[in-house]
């Protein structure tokens, strides 16, 4: 069944002069890890900002044909509403986060939502634990490490038990370690608890091996879209600039030099692993 | 600097800290009005050294003293202004008790900035905001109050890094007449406001994202509730304030001069 | 001269925040002209504060750092900064003008150029990196990459001696960033000394800069780039992690394959000619 489901989908901001993306027509799947890239200004963060609703409702502008989340019309649902089923993560971790406790940032959707108390707390204490932040939970939001943050803007979206989690470039401020560390929180989330993951991302060196599937969009339209190995290999993903991993390059020289390793890789560990099987054929 | 980093909050625990904060305001209160009441030197002296107690307690003794410093300067203009207008039309028989009454009007300008403080440094903003909303406060009006607390030194980074942003490109902050150096400041507050509404649409986006106005009855994580030490101190604050009114009724206060020289 | 070549020296540089905040914990090095540095390091490791210690914005608490033989705390930030030009990580922090040319010509004016040479400047810059078309336009309506170029503009306009980007690639796509790439590589064949700060392990491999790693207000590593981040250790210390084909040849160690490699080209050539040895 699909979870996000647009038609037709065409949106200008409010006095800009063309759409910021046209005719967009996704169709994405419970439980999909999808990663979505494309140049800057491709018009990523605002197909994002649909989801939930933040456009219309916050942006105005004109949207134009049809998108289902979660079985709900955004334009026809309130954000709040909206929020329940899609968590938005930022960028800029500094910006999403204004409590002066971590446990009481976690909290703040669901103190929203005016649920029980003792609900509140139960749910609070398992995202601070599902992210690895529970030793946080006194601290100050602003006191902590990039990385840590961007935990804390995680386990409060996870709080809400959405079903779909989207994430707008949220490792460009931290340094490789933590980008990596959060990266596979959000490959957790999507493997064990089922839910649905859309990921934008430039750098695609660490995200790919954990897609299920690309998105790339350029000038806001959708020109690629399907399963990584084979979207890696399109011509037109190299021609717009998408920042194809090292090892598909790698992978795409040795093949004209006219050396077939088998599958695309997407991670060293499969490329090393197909070079010494070709390494280890050719001796036989 | 120095001196607003002694009404800020200190994360340690001690007893004071795990005061509920609407005790302590109403504890502040009270030695609001008797610093007040009182115009003489020994009950504004006495006040002073009962609070000395209450800031060893609550384990922020640095901070506090670098408030006094801080406040001293205030301190000093307040000691002088009142010796220079008291001399010119106090009428008062002598030096000495001009110097006892305006050391006295400078105690009791400590005494008031040093309550205010013990409060905000053993105060968690979070605490003062919940405690806000208790007594009825709009939710909305509370949630700015955090968060205004909680990106102010975001902001005073922020400005740090445009004018070092600014001054890189050769920009000189001093020198020159009035009118240029107003100009002079156009570079560091353009920026600045941008990005502030940036950063504003920024936050706003978040909240909304997380929920922001779902329902009417907010549930809150924390509660803050009485115990018997909150209750006790709100008793002591009232006595106090009842002693003092009986005090400054019925009993006539000697003043230092007047001992020593009777 | 010795001057020409030691260019930026700093010798046991301590500083302390005010609000004491120990950020930079005794360091020492020196960078020679014309050279290509990128300072890598965790969040916090202390970057920032260094660069800003070479244009004098920031002075030691301890120790010293001589800019061409001038010991900082002697001079003035703009006296400086004629020299060492630093742009800094978020363009939103500076712009503030009417148009992309008075941002551009803002420095040149403090720095008391006249009218003739500021168009002459302004103009090539711009056309240097692509902007001349927004030349009337304001800097608020471009799109984060390009703010990021007209910061860039505005400090290359004077022309400084010295380069200092700090995280020039955030949110940048990899077309503008191999452009960026492409741009500085060219600046500093032309002669002028660039220091990078950034996370962007991928983007530096690429240049194969001088590395100097930073921890916790120290500097743990200094030397070639095939040579620091090829290292485990020292780049799990500084939060970094291997570059890819480092990955690769780590796991292709037991074949008889170097360790250190860490271009794709030389990857690939490694492994054909391993392959056609064996036919
Ligand atoms: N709030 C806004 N108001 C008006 N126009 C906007 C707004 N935000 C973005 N745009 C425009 O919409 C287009 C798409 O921008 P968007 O931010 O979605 O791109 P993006 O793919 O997320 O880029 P990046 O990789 O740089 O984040 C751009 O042309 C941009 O200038
Ligand atoms: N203006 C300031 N006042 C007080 N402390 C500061 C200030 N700027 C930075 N610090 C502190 O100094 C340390 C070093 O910070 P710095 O910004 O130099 O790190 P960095 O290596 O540039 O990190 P990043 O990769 O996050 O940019 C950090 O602990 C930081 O919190
Ligand atoms: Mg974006
Ligand atoms: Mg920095």
């Amino acid at each position: 069944m699909a979870v996000i489901e647009t038609s037709n989908l065409t949106y200008t901001y409010p006095f800009a002069e063309k759409p910021a993306f046209k005719d967009v027509n996704l169709k994405i799947e419970r439980g999909e890890f999808v990663l979505l890239t494309g140049p800057s200004g491709c018009g990523k963060t605002t197909l994002c900002r649909c989801f939930n609703g933040l456009i219309p409702h916050f942006y105005g502008g004109n949207l134009e044909g049809e998108i289902v989340v979660a079985g709900l019309k955004p334009t026809e649902h309130p954000i709040y509403e909206m929020a329940r089923h899609v968590g938005l993560v930022f960028q800029n971790p500094e910006n999403q986060l204004f409590a002066l406790t971590v446990e009481k940032d976690v909290a703040f959707g669901l103190e929203n939502i005016g649920l029980p108390r003792d609900e509140i707390r139960r749910r609070v204490d398992w995202a601070l634990k599902v992210t690895g932040i529970y030793d946080l939970k006194d601290r100050a939001p602003f006191e902590l490490s990039g990385g840590q943050q961007q935990r804390v803007a995680i386990a409060s979206v996870l709080a809400m038990q959405p079903e779909i989690i989207v994430l707008d470039e949220p490792t460009s401020f931290l340094d490789p370690l933590s980008a990596k560390s959060i990266l596979e929180i959000i490959h957790r989330l999507n493997r064990d608890l089922e839910i649905t993951v859309i990921l934008v991302e430039h750098r695609l060196d660490l995200a790919a091996r954990y897609a299920d599937r690309v998105i790339i969009m350029d000038r806001g339209q959708i020109i690629l879209d399907g399963e990584p190995r084979r979207v890696f290999l399109d011509e037109r993903a190299r021609l717009i600039g998408v920042g194809i991993p090292k090892v598909v390059r790698l992978y795409l020289m040795l093949m004209g030099d006219g050396i077939d390793l088998g599958r695309v890789p997407l991670s060293p560990e499969e490329i090393s692993e197909s070079i010494v099987e070709v390494l280890t054929s050719d001796r036989s | 600097m120095s001196m607003f980093d002694g009404l800020r909050f200190r994360n340690v625990s001690s007893p004071i800290h795990r005061i509920d904060p609407r005790a302590k305001f109403i504890y502040v209160c009270a030695l609001f009005v008797a610093a007040v009441l009182f115009n003489q030197l020994i009950p504004l002296l006495i006040l002073l050294l009962i609070q000395i107690p209450l800031v060893v307690m609550a384990k922020v003794v640095r901070e506090w003293l670098r408030l006094i410093r801080g406040a001293s300067f205030f301190a000093a203009i307040i000691f002088i202004m009142n010796v220079i207008s008291l001399y010119f039309y106090g009428g008062y028989p002598s030096l000495a008790s001009i110097i006892e009454h305006a050391l006295a009007m400078t105690v009791r300008f400590i005494v008031l900035v040093e309550s205010f403080s013990i409060f905000f440094l053993t105060t968690s903003p979070d605490m003062f905001g919940l405690s806000l909303e208790q007594i009825g406060v709009p939710y909305e009006f509370c949630f700015a109050f955090t968060t205004a607390i909680r990106f102010v030194p975001v902001l005073a980074e922020e400005a740090q890094t445009i004018i070092d942003a600014q001054r890189s490109r050769g920009l000189e902050l001093e020198g020159g007449n009035i009118m240029r150096r107003i100009r002079n400041y156009i570079p560091i507050l353009i920026p600045l406001i941008v990005n502030a509404i940036r950063r504003s649409l920024e936050l706003a986006e978040a909240m909304e994202s997380r929920a922001w106005g779902a329902s009417k009855k907010r549930t809150n994580l924390y509660v803050l509730k009485m115990g018997s030490r909150d209750y006790c101190l709100i008793i002591v604050s009232i006595l106090m304030v009842a002693a003092s009114v009986y005090v400054w009724l019925f009993i006539k206060i000697p003043s230092i001069t007047q001992i020593l020289w009777p | 001269m010795w001057r020409c070549s030691r260019l930026i020296e700093v010798e046991d540089l301590h500083f302390t925040y005010p609000n004491g905040v120990e950020a930079l914990k005794g360091i020492s090095l020196s960078i020679s002209d014309g050279e290509f540095v990128a300072i890598m390091g965790q969040n916090g490791a202390g970057k920032t504060t260094l660069v800003k210690h070479f244009n004098g914005l920031l002075k030691p608490t301890k120790g010293r750092v001589l800019i061409d033989g001038v010991d900082t705390r002697h001079v003035s930030v703009a006296t400086l900064s004629r020299k060492v030009g630093l742009v800094f990580q978020n363009p939103d922090h500076q712009l503030f003008s009417e148009t992309v040319e008075d941002e551009v010509s803002f420095a040149l004016k403090n720095f008391g150029f006249d009218e003739g040479a500021i168009n002459e400047r302004v103009e090539k810059v711009l056309n240097l990196l692509d902007l001349i078309q927004y030349r009337k336009v304001s800097p608020f309506m471009l799109s984060g990459g390009e703010r990021k170029r007209v910061a860039l503009a505005s400090v290359l306009a004077w022309d400084p001696k010295i380069l200092i980007l700090d995280e020039p690639t955030i949110g940048q796509d990899s077309y503008q960033k191999e452009r960026l790439r492409q741009f500085i590589v060219q600046l500093n064949q032309q002669g002028k000394t660039v220091i990078i700060v950034t996370h962007d392990i991928e983007f530096v491999v690429e240049c194969e800069p001088r590395i100097i790693l930073m921890k916790d207000g120290k500097v743990i590593a200094d030397g070639d780039a095939r040579e620091v981040l090829t290292d485990l250790k020292l780049v799990s210390e500084a939060s970094l992690i291997l570059p890819e084909i480092t990955q690769i040849f780590v796991r292709l160690n037991d074949f008889g394959f170097p360790r250190n490699v860490i271009s794709v080209y030389e990857a690939k050539q490694l492994i054909l000619e391993r392959l056609f040895w064996r036919r």
